[in-house]
């Protein structure tokens, strides 16, 4: 892991999106805040709905809007508030100093499309280059994401592409213009376990070449462990824990990220390995109706009554590492030893 | 191939050599159309009616419009195969002839629809909203009407002529391809390949035109291809009627209306028109069933 530089690149600031649709409004995201250092990979977990998905393309303005809308908050990325910038300006940001990698690579890409036509399109828009000049970055581009024989595979269409070869495709767009900051959201869930391998193995070593910030959005903390250096789970558009990738994994403070490590078949960590594999039981709150207090309160046992009144703050966890934060009244490691005195 | 350096490029020559070097979509539509048999029976069909239409001055055995007292409706013959009119007119000429202001009608009335309904429905389909609501109302209005009736109305309300009723039925078929290019749109606006646009930083009106418009140029060019069979018949039946081509100069249309007075004495002055528009008709549904087919995303592998 390269270590991360000091100076904020992305500033999240009680970040609030809803949808409107005919039962109700939608809460997806409620009031998240975090920052995201130059050069650091940020893991974001969760499951479907908890907000990790639409709260970054709610940053980029990449939620239809109506339905969607940004009820509060301030996405400060380089010293100006994405959500205040004009649609033209937002327009330099994604794709120039903001790449994206989407999840399903058989469906982002164009199919009346080349390869080449594809991969032009940011570096025409972003850095001014056309004709033989765009198309030997395109070919640059392609050998950087590691695809054989790109000279001959520029003016080829997706559908001759394989599902991997596509991710790479999108990650060779997404990384054209040479972005501060990379995200990709899910996007190695939809391939096969060894081509997932080979994408990480392929984006860490281009976020070493290029010096880009990540944040990479899963649900799956397998992929997680073995990328990001910070963690961040997050569940109803909330983030209930935050920390250094290790500290998470190996004193987790939150009952759902426990939930969420116990569910793991076997993922090699110490204190986690002994626990028997359970499901998180009952279902995620009606983001119709956000709970008042912890919105994990009802699925979790270590819950107080407090937990069902008053929303937590997320701040330091008492006794874990310094920027190891959590939102929870309760005190999980206390009530784990409580539970199964030591022998 | 071009770009590479020498070594990889000779490489995969040679690996690729056997294959069709640049598989591009529009080679891929044709392998795909040339494996149905009725839509190359279609296309052949298509492609000798605009042969008769382009060439009709050279293959033609008589002028169409040359009257002959000495052979009124006189049987097929030797001199003349498909036999003549009621003022002995060459019925070979004539059908001949006619091809040209049928397909002329097929095609010019459904460029203009196309012209005219594409850009709306893609404006509709992506701008929504109050521009959606505006263009589909007057749409669904027009749609209310049946096609055949809006033509021959509109036609009546232009004036009899063979250039009024390519504009009438134009017209009358503009609202199909709007509803039709608005839906196309929507469902491509829905792929995430448009997010992922979007999320490069393309401005809307190039998604709209570079990512969204050749993604639907197929539903078009199926829909066209029927059409014209449809502005075919309508422009028969306007010709019929009296409001499309004017004699003397041959419609296939017309020379039926004439030929309903003879049905007994010359049954051949209406069969031979009514041969040419069935065949016409069928032979453009025959490519425009095959095309779509052949164009058929799901049976892309």
């Amino acid at each position: 892991m390269s270590a991360p530089g000091t100076t904020k690149l992305l500033e999240v600031r009680d970040l609030a999106v809803a949808f409107e649709t005919r039962g109700g409004m939608i809460h997806a995201v409620n009031g998240v805040s975090y920052a995201l250092e130059t050069g650091e990979t940020l893991g974001i977990v969760g499951e479907s709905g908890s907000g990790k998905s639409v709260h970054v393309l709610a940053m980029l303005g990449l939620i239809p809007k109506p339905p969607g809308r940004i009820a509060r908050g301030e996405v400060v990325f380089q010293g100006r508030d994405l959500l205040a910038l004009p649609d033209k300006a937002l327009r330099k940001v994604r794709g120039g100093e903001i790449g994206f990698v989407f999840q399903d690579p058989m469906s982002s890409l164009n199919p009346a499309m080349t390869v080449a036509a594809q991969i032009v399109e940011p570096l025409r828009i972003h850095l001014g280059l056309a004709g033989a000049a765009a198309r030997r970055r395109a070919r640059e581009l392609l050998d950087l994401v590691r695809i054989p024989d790109a000279g001959s595979r520029l003016d080829q269409y997706p559908h001759e592409f394989s599902g991997g070869q596509r991710q790479r495709v999108m990650i060779a767009i997404a990384i054209a213009c040479k972005p501060k900051l990379l995200i990709a959201d899910e996007a190695t869930t939809a391939l096969d376990v060894t081509i997932q391998a080979e994408i990480i193995a392929l984006v860490r070593e281009l976020k070493r070449e290029i010096g880009m910030a990540i944040i990479w959005i899963t649900h799956d903390l397998g992929v997680v462990a073995g990328i990001a250096d910070t963690v961040q789970v997050m569940y109803a558009g909330r983030i209930l824990e935050r920390g250094p990738v290790d500290d998470i994994f190996s004193d987790p403070r939150s009952a759902y990220t426990l939930g969420l490590l116990r569910s793991l078949p076997d993922l090699g960590v110490r204190d986690v390995r002994r626990l028997r594999l359970q499901p998180i039981e009952g279902t995620p709150p009606d983001m119709r109706l956000p709970p008042a207090g912890d919105p994990f309160a009802p699925r979790n046992r270590y819950a107080t009554p407090r937990c069902f009144l008053e929303a937590p703050p997320l701040s330091q966890a008492p006794g874990a590492a310094p920027g190891h934060l959590v939102a929870a009244w309760y005190d999980l490691p206390g009530q784990l030893a409580r539970e199964r005195p030591t022998p | 191939m071009s770009g590479a350096e020498a070594a990889p490029a000779t490489v995969t020559a040679a690996r690729s050599a056997p294959v069709a070097a640049e598989p591009g979509p529009l080679r891929e539509i044709w392998f795909r159309l040339r494996a149905r048999p009725s839509a190359v029976v279609g296309l052949v069909i298509v492609l000798a009616l605009v042969g008769m239409a382009v060439f009709a001055d050279w293959i033609a055995p008589y002028d169409p419009s040359a009257t002959n007292w000495g052979a009124v409706r006189t049987a097929p013959s030797l001199a003349h195969p498909f036999g003549t009119d009621e003022v002995g007119r060459d019925l070979l000429s004539r059908i001949i002839h006619g091809a040209r202001a049928s397909l002329a009608a097929g095609l010019t009335s459904v460029a203009l629809a196309v012209t005219l309904g594409l850009p709306l429905g893609l404006l509709a389909g992506y701008a929504g909203g109050v521009i959606d609501g505006a263009i589909m109302r007057l749409t669904d209005a027009l749609l209310a009407i049946p096609f055949l009736i809006l033509a021959i109305a509109l036609a009546a309300f232009l004036g009899p002529s063979l250039t009024n009723a390519m504009v009438a039925i134009g017209l009358s078929a503009t609202s199909i391809f709007v509803r039709l290019s608005r839906a196309q749109v929507q469902a491509i606006t829905a792929e995430e390949f448009i997010e992922a646009a979007r999320a490069v930083g393309n401005p809307p009106w190039r998604i709209a035109l570079r990512h969204i418009l050749p993604n639907i140029v197929p539903a078009i060019l199926v829909q066209a291809t029927l059409t014209i069979a449809a502005a075919i018949i309508a422009e028969a039946s306007l010709s019929f009627l009296g409001l499309g081509q004017q004699p003397p100069a041959p419609s296939w249309g017309s020379m039926l209306n004439v030929a309903k007075n003879f049905l007994d004495q010359a049954p051949w002055m209406a069969i031979w028109p009514g041969v040419s528009i069935f065949l016409a008709v069928l032979s453009f549904n025959l490519l425009g069933d095959g095309l779509r087919d052949a164009l058929d995303p799901r049976q892309r592998n």
